[in-house]
């Protein structure tokens, strides 16, 4: 597989910095040292690791002991979600969520609903994709064990009122849960003027490498261990710690912090070119999730008449990588749940394009997708019956 | 995931278009993906003389109803008749399993456009047996 010459997926990832893996670098060599172990390698390692933690707690404004590594975002998400309910689990068993939540928070969600007899709470969203406050607030009862809204949704890049939900979980005492996965580098992270008792984040979303994540437990949030064994991360995640990796998300954090200010206006700039570009270019596109709530870094659109997997292998062969919500991988996959909680149907909801900008983007990536994509979308427009040369539709289908 | 021989299907499919006034049209819809292909077919001598598609669906559902396509012009209404989505998927180069629904859904559109042939012309040899 050749590079792309225009990388624009990166909600989905992105390559690790050079400067990380500079860092990361001697803990494959010569500091392979066992953080647990008593003697000197190990000794050097684990201040290394400690080190690590002391400066992802910096950026996130909390202390040290709050940090806990795990494998990925997803992990960070389960083991809050399941940690915090499982903790209260004679006391309270209701967990309030949204219907646009990934897959790591939904699934663990349903999983609690199904196995373990939760009662969950799942909140629509408006058009915009926000949940309201309001509603949240409406939604607590006094079996409500935790709140769990993300912080950036990665389809339509709406950036959802977490400190408000927040205050309301406060208010009630209710420990609140965030995934943040899509939030560094981008939003900020302050825990506390955020006021989030639990926060995931994954290090390949912000120039890291994949397989390392953070869960931030605010001091006393009850978790219960999801994984279990020798006592690492005391006692709150076992397994021998990742010590590269860790080394560069700590890296990577806080560089993508230090560069965050600048770095939001200059992307924010790429996206809404890239925004009025399509718009303007594309007739009937629509673009979903909301135009002031949004990710500096994130577009996302709506083609009706046209399948998003075809449009992703015609941009794929334009040297333009780009992914779609609606990517039918298990054949019999309904609508993306996102697309459908924000009020769009089949088939317009088959047809979306997320376009993620990020550090290596300049105005020529934004300009090469707007000379490929109006082409493909009107070639592939042709072979459609719902959609017709003079725009009109083809086939009676469900109204869009 | 896909072959090069579907790819070139996707991305130039041959006889994509409508027929005014065809002698067999049909519009399916793959029952798990709800994705639809329209099909018109022109019948001379009970034979498949010309044909014509229009596909929404996923790059392996345009693959092969271009594929399908090319495999029945020109032929008999009985050899049509008979195409499989196997049939299709292996000219293809073999379809992921999970795409196999997109390759019988063009299938299904050749079948049903012909009992749409046959419903209108029951006296042609074809279609009293079919
Ligand atoms: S036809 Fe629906 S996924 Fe291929």
């Amino acid at each position: 597989m050749s590079k792309p010459s225009t990388y624009l997926d990166h909600s989905a990832t992105t390559a690790t910095d050079p400067r990380v893996l500079e860092a990361m670098l001697p803990y494959f060599g010569e500091r392979y040292g066992n953080p647990s172990s008593l003697y000197q390698a190990g000794a050097t390692v684990r201040q290394a690791l400690d080190e690590a933690r002391r400066r992802i707690a910096e950026v996130l404004g909390a202390r040290p002991k709050e940090i806990f590594f795990t494998s990925c975002g997803t992990e960070s998400d389960n083991m809050a979600i399941r940690g915090a309910v499982w903790a209260q689990r004679d006391a309270r068993n209701h967990i309030i969520t949204s219907q646009v939540e990934h897959h790591a928070v939904s699934h663990t969600c349903k999983q609690l609903e199904e196995v373990f007899g939760c009662e969950v709470t799942y909140l629509p969203v408006d058009r915009e994709g926000l949940v309201d406050p309001d509603a949240v607030g409406r939604a607590i009862t006094e079996r409500t064990a935790l709140i769990s809204i993300m912080y950036a949704n990665n389809e339509v890049g709406t950036v959802e009122p977490i400190n408000k939900i927040a205050k309301i979980a406060r208010q009630h005492q209710i420990p609140f849960h965030t995934d943040a996965v899509q939030a560094p580098g981008l939003l900020p992270l302050n825990v506390d003027t955020l006021g989030v008792d639990l926060m995931a984040i994954s290090g390949h979303k912000f120039y890291a490498p994949k397989g390392v994540g953070v869960l931030y437990v605010r001091t006393g949030t009850k978790l219960v261990p999801t994984q279990t064994g020798g006592g690492q991360e005391r006692g709150m995640r076992a397994g021998t710690e990742n010590t590269a990796l860790i080394i560069g998300l700590a890296r990577a954090l806080e560089l993508a912090e230090s560069a965050r200010p600048a770095e939001v206006l200059r992307l924010t700039a790429l996206r809404d070119d890239l925004i009025q570009g399509v718009l303007n270019s594309i007739p009937d596109a629509v673009l979903t999730g909301s135009t002031t709530e949004r990710l500096a870094s994130h577009t996302s659109f709506l083609f009706n008449g046209v399948e998003g997997e075809g449009v992703v292998l015609k941009l794929d062969m334009a040297g333009i990588a780009a992914s779609s919500g609606s990517a039918c991988s298990s054949g019999d996959e309904g609508p993306s749940p996102v697309l459908a909680a924000l009020g769009y149907t089949y088939p317009l909801s088959r047809g979306s394009l997320r376009l993620s900008l990020g550090r290596e983007n300049t105005p020529e990536d934004v300009e090469h997708v707007l000379r490929e994509l109006p082409p493909i979308i009107a070639s592939l427009r042709a072979l459609s019956p719902y959609y017709n040369s003079d725009g009109t539709v083809a086939l009676s289908a469900p109204a869009w | 995931m896909y072959s090069p021989v579907l790819l070139d299907h996707f991305t130039n499919p041959r006889n994509i278009g409508t027929l005014d006034n065809p002698d067999g049209y049909a519009r399916v819809t793959s029952p798990g993906c709800g994705d639809q292909m329209e099909l018109f077919l022109r019948v001379t001598d009970e034979r498949i003389s010309d044909i014509r598609y229009r596909a929404f669906g996923c790059a392996a559902a345009i693959a092969s109803s271009s594929m399908a396509s090319e495999m029945i012009k020109g032929r008999t209404l009985e050899e049509a008749s008979r195409l499989t989505g196997e049939e299709v998927s292996e000219e293809l180069g073999g379809l992921p399993e999970a795409k196999f629904h997109c390759a019988i859904m063009a299938a299904s559109a050749i079948n049903a456009a012909l009992r749409d042939y046959c419903t209108k012309h029951p006296t042609v040899p074809f279609c009293t047996s079919f």
